[in-house]
């Protein structure tokens, strides 16, 4: 609260810009994602996205950067991800030639030098912090990290500032749009959930998918993909280890094309289940209780 | 961060929402309350789903509190008052009441064509309609729903109903009777086939779930009529779902289960990923020269980035011990989605089961077995039960330590699942000693709560004495010992 960047521009107009001007490239919002990108915006605050592997997270981030013209600067995380991954890092060789080449110079000096922008190796996150134009900043499965990370992006997203010891603080110069990914594999701590907005990114509903599926895959005729849509639908309801997703929605509408199927009946169900199922276990659950054999 | 700009009770209103969602278990702190409040300023409050979805956005932390902040959130922000009826109305007989039979023939279009919009206005129309208890009937007359939106003034004193019941207006249309119709609809007549066995189960599963769908629809809004009635504190006291992951094991219904079975899942992953992490977690012990000195390269040759050998990465043995008896039905079926769950994580687990005798059943869990099936074939196996089939924890642990004395060695972790209660027979301490002193943890998941232990035929206390035992009623109980439990 107390670093407040000044005269930052709003993105958005209202939740219906955000909604058009993601249509716009490629993303079908609904109103939970138009109103959180737009509150996100808007109070400044970082969002955090929750949800199945592939209802498009990601893919939100990459919208948001496209409608808006920002950049785009990914922070993909990992299990053993740290500081020097993800903040800054200096680059100790270069740091080394440095000294051996200066041989003879002040202590002093060489230090004072070796220690200075030229010999930084920036990561993601102070990349995004210290970008003058819009950014929007991906924090990626941040689920994936350790514990340690979250207390390094609690100090970046609480007042998006920096310090490195050597050079001081870096404060954003333009706030960016921060978005945070979770595939919910562990519960994110507290103190981090405080500090974001929180969105729950769940399946579609019919239309909305089937609009979702006619954007991406714009040769699809129409009656198929709602076809698609309803048979996925019933899955859904199917207790298996992994329900299928919109991006499996998708890669189906693209399989019967290049196949060159325009219906869909029980055959071509049953050789292109493989797409969307990605359990032999849930293959087999889904032809028995849908009477595909 | 701007000062939100409210006026009039809506603070207030808000920090009431706030205080309802507090009581139905959904920490909402100041900085939430704030937030929200910043939201309110920055929507345009006729836009009630936008309402709702930043309000979530604003107040929630987890997917699980979403059911029980829909259902406050309707009734401290209402769609209207009174009966708020749209287009749809409902068709009446010449004397005046209800055509059932009619309504039935257009609630069965709204099922075919899948039609949400209009279903939800219908269902604010039988509500309306036929849900009123008490004095009177709701609808006072034969005049069409556009008037009578209006009539609220009308409603005032005489016909006001004590209050509102979805079960009696579900009742009068019994949407679960319209399936086969509305099915011979869409094959196009009675008469008609489907293409194929698959497009028919399509198309019934779909039907059912718009018919589920429909009867949420009626239940909420009875729960909203409900609230003008009784004033919305007692509705949310009553009405409001309970979270997910609050539900009690043994006493969750059929819809509870399907829910906890989605939670059961990340938490043994959440278990394995812990597992893995501190594993492969090296910050102090024996320097790994090799590496060391490959890493140097880049830095000149001076070693500036030690690399540290590797922890042998220790394979965790896990022993489940389960439960299985009557007494501890609900709990057992959830043990069975964590069991598996777990053994999909794990490479060595060896699962146990017991009632009075006991079996192992480790085969019985391969990758993607159907759980349905797979307590039919626990309880058929011959050894499950030894004399009675009463639950017999001593005789039960003493048959596992006599029949399988090697399972449990210096690596393994022990986890016991079961409610202790012994049917008053002798409760073995002295196994279950030897077992913990042998292995590397011993840890007893309770479905009970904690008052129960010990009272009638229950040696929970007891053998809380000799192993830690802990209260997991819930999922949210679960998850709060799998995490103090780790790392194993």
């Amino acid at each position: 609260m107390s670093t407040e960047p000044v005269d930052q521009k709003a993105l958005f107009d209202s939740v219906d810009d955000v909604a058009t001007r993601l249509a716009d490239v490629g993303y079908i919002a609904s109103t939970a994602v138009a109103t959180t990108v737009f509150l996100a915006d808007r109070l400044g605050k970082p969002l955090l996205v929750e949800g199945p592997a592939g209802v498009g997270k990601t893919e939100l981030a990459r919208a948001v950067a496209e409608a808006t013209g920002s950049g785009l600067v990914r922070l993909q995380c990992y299990e053993g991800i740290d500081e020097a991954r993800a903040l800054y890092e200096w680059n100790h060789a270069k740091q080394l030639l440095r000294i051996t080449a200066s041989q003879g110079e002040a202590w002093d000096d060489t230090r004072d030098d070796v220690f200075s922008e030229e010999f930084l190796l920036p990561r993601p996150l102070l990349t995004a912090i210290r970008r003058t134009d819009p950014t929007v900043l991906l924090v990626d499965e941040t689920d994936k990290a350790d514990v340690e990370v979250e207390g390094l992006l609690l100090e970046v997203l609480g007042d998006f500032q920096v310090t490195v010891p050597e050079l001081g603080t870096v404060v954003a110069a333009q706030r960016p749009f921060t978005l945070l990914t979770s595939n919910a594999t562990r519960e994110l701590s507290e103190a981090l959930k405080r500090r974001c907005l929180y969105l729950h990114l769940d399946f579609p509903d019919a239309e909305l998918e089937r609009r979702i599926v006619l954007t991406r895959v714009p040769q699809l005729p129409e009656a198929l993909a709602e076809e698609l849509v309803r048979i996925v639908g019933v899955l859904r309801g199917i207790a298996l280890r992994k329900a299928p997703s919109v991006s499996e929605t998708i890669d189906w509408g693209r399989t019967l094309l290049a196949l060159g199927l325009d219906t869909v009946d029980d055959a071509t169900v049953r050789a292109t289940l493989g797409v969307v199922l990605k359990h032999q276990s849930d293959t087999e659950r889904a032809v028995a209780e849908l009477r595909l054999n | 961060m701007a000062s939100p700009v409210v006026h009039g009770g809506l603070p207030a209103h808000l920090v009431d929402f706030v205080g309802a969602l507090r009581r139905a278990g959904i920490a909402v702190g100041p900085g939430e309350s704030v937030d929200a409040a910043a939201v309110i300023s920055e929507l345009d409050l006729l836009r009630r789903e936008q309402l709702r979805e930043g309000l979530a956005a604003a107040m929630l932390r987890r997917s699980g509190q979403r059911a029980v902040f829909d259902a406050l959130f309707d009734l401290w922000f209402p769609l209207g008052q009174g009966a708020a009826l749209g287009e749809v109305a409902l068709p009446y007989t010449e004397d005046g009441s209800v055509d059932v039979e009619a309504l039935r023939d257009l609630l069965a279009g709204l099922l075919r064509d899948g039609d949400t919009a209009a279903m939800a206005e219908l269902a604010r129309a039988i509500v309306d309609g036929l849900g009123a208890v008490g004095k009177g009937q709701g609808g006072q007359g034969q005049g069409g729903a556009g008037d009578r939106g209006q009539g609220g003034g009308g409603r005032g004193s005489g016909g006001q109903p004590s209050t509102w019941s979805a079960y009696q207006a579900l009742n009068a249309v019994r949407p679960e009777t319209l399936l086969a119709r509305v099915l011979a609809d869409l094959r196009g007549g009675a008469d008609a086939a489907w293409d194929s066995p698959f497009a028919e189960e399509v198309s019934r599963r779909e039907v059912r779930d718009r018919i589920a769908s429909f009867r949420r629809m009626v239940t909420d809004e009875a729960r909203r009529r409900g609230a003008e009635v009784r004033g919305r504190e007692a509705a949310a006291r009553t009405g409001v779902p309970k979270q997910g992951d609050r539900v009690d094991f043994l006493t969750a219904n059929s819809e509870q289960l399907a829910d906890l079975r989605r939670r059961v899942a990340p938490l043994a992953r959440h278990l394995a990923s812990r597992l893995a992490a501190r594993r492969r977690r090296a910050r102090r012990g024996p320097i790994d020269l090799r590496r060391t000195l490959r890493r140097s390269m880049s830095t000149g040759g001076v070693p500036m980035r030690p690399a540290y050998r590797r922890p042998r990465p220790g394979r965790p043995e896990l022993v489940l011990f389960c439960d299985v008896s009557g007494s501890v039905a609900g709990f057992s079926h959830f043990t069975m989605m964590l069991v598996q769950a777990l053994r999909e994580q794990f490479s060595r687990v060896r699962i146990f089961c017991f009632v009075d005798g006991c079996v192992e059943v480790t085969d019985l869990f391969g990758p993607g077995s159907d759980l349905g099936g797979v307590m039919a074939e626990i309880t058929a196996r011959p050894g499950l039960i030894a004399f009675d089939g009463h639950s017999d924890y001593g005789s039960a642990l003493g048959r596992f330590r006599e029949g399988w004395p090697d399972v449990v060695g210096p690596r393994t972790s022990l986890l016991l699942l079961g409610d202790g209660r012994t049917n008053y027979r002798d409760p073995n301490l002295a196994v279950l000693g030897d077992l913990a002193e042998r292995s590397r943890h011993v840890h007893w998941l309770n479905p009970e709560p904690q008052a129960q232990w010990g009272t009638g035929d229950s040696a929970a206390r007891r053998y809380g004495q000799v192993v830690p035992m802990h209260e997991c009623r819930t999922a949210a109980q679960l998850a709060g010992v799998v995490s103090g439990l780790l790392p194993v």
